[in-house]
């Protein structure tokens, strides 16, 4: 248990103290998961540049579908993220992050979007007498 | 360790034959990694709030410019693939090619930096600055702490490439250099969500 000189870490995995050799990236996995995300940015580029959408409503919610498809490819090929790593550590800590961003954007945007709905209107004398 | 065995007993933290996560640093990095998540997470929800608040200024649909972020995205993604390719030569301890590959994926990302420093510079120059309204106060932030991170990302290639070359791939070097591909990857994850959410949905109509 020589190699280095981190001795905290000395016990039974002392030749991969960090457990790098965990984690065994393979060329295939990079380049399937480098296939779809091309493809998942490339459409909806496409959609919008070509000017497909008319309405915004079904494009953004197809967007961020495709987004969110994306994001996934991301972590379980480039981020070689699964349930298994970590002793599932990982993908705890994950879920959790998860649920905070859900609660976060979601709650943000709505009450945000009520609060302006239900503001007073501006009238022109209200505009007059802005401090 | 030069003590011998009755010393080395002494100093052991840990019950012998004790079940633990073997890798420590991976999984503290990946919840750094998280508590990030959770900044940009509340700046995408400033953006959500603010984004359409333009106090009469320029729009979304007029400051943003599209074939850019179409350049941006690809050099991004490219880079992404070039660091993987980097980890794999890691893996086969061939140290050469995966300097070539590390210098390649820092092009690239330096590239994205230099894009994305000539669009704010040209929107601020056509007054739309940061201090015009709301949106552009929320764009900058959200965009510009995923550029500070990209630059960060830079500066920690150069350094790891510069420890590398110095003392080899040592294991410590190959935790870096683990540390640094995630680092990496969820920087691209993180842009798919500016991507999609401030551009495209941005101008569309």
């Amino acid at each position: 248990m020589s190699e280095h000189a981190d001795t905290q870490h000395g016990h039974d995995d002392a030749h991969d103290p960090d457990g790098v050799g965990a984690i065994h990236a393979t060329f295939k996995g990079y380049m399937t998961g480098f296939g779809l995300a091309a493809i998942l940015t490339f459409i909806p580029f496409w959609l919008v540049m070509s000017g497909a959408f008319a309405k915004s409503g079904p494009a953004d919610a197809l967007i961020l579908l495709l987004a969110g498809i994306q994001i996934v490819v991301h972590m379980v090929y480039f981020l070689h993220m699964n349930t298994k790593s970590e002793g599932g550590w990982n993908m705890l800590a994950f879920v959790f992050t998860l649920v905070l961003v859900v609660i976060t954007l979601s709650g943000s945007i709505w009450i945000m979007y009520h609060l302006n709905v239900n503001m007073m209107p501006w009238t022109m004398q209200d505009a007059r007498n802005q401090p | 360790m030069t003590a011998d065995n009755g010393a080395s007993k002494a100093l052991s933290f840990h019950v012998e034959g004790e079940h633990h996560v073997p890798n420590g640093t991976l999984l503290g990095f990946w919840i750094y990694l998280m508590s990030d998540c959770l900044i940009f997470a509340c700046l995408f929800a400033a953006y959500g709030v603010l984004g359409r608040e333009y106090a009469g200024g320029p729009t979304t649909a007029q400051v943003l410019e599209l074939p850019t972020v179409a350049v941006n995205t690809t050099l991004l993604l490219l880079s992404s693939i070039t660091y993987g390719f980097a980890v794999l030569e890691m893996q086969a301890n061939r140290r050469g090619v995966m300097m070539v590959w590390l210098a390649v994926t820092g092009l690239l990302g330096a590239g994205f930096i230099a894009l994305e420093l000539t669009e704010f510079a040209h929107l601020i120059s056509i007054g739309a600055g940061p201090q015009r309204s709301a949106f552009l106060s929320s764009f900058f932030t959200l965009v510009g702490t995923h550029g500070l991170h990209v630059t960060s990302g830079l500066i920690w290639l150069v350094t790891l490439m510069v420890q590398v070359g110095r003392k080899g791939l040592t294991p410590a070097n190959k935790r870096r250099l683990m540390c640094l591909s995630m680092f990496w990857h969820f920087l691209d994850l993180i842009w798919v969500g500016v991507f999609s959410f401030v551009y495209l949905m941005g101008v569309l109509p």
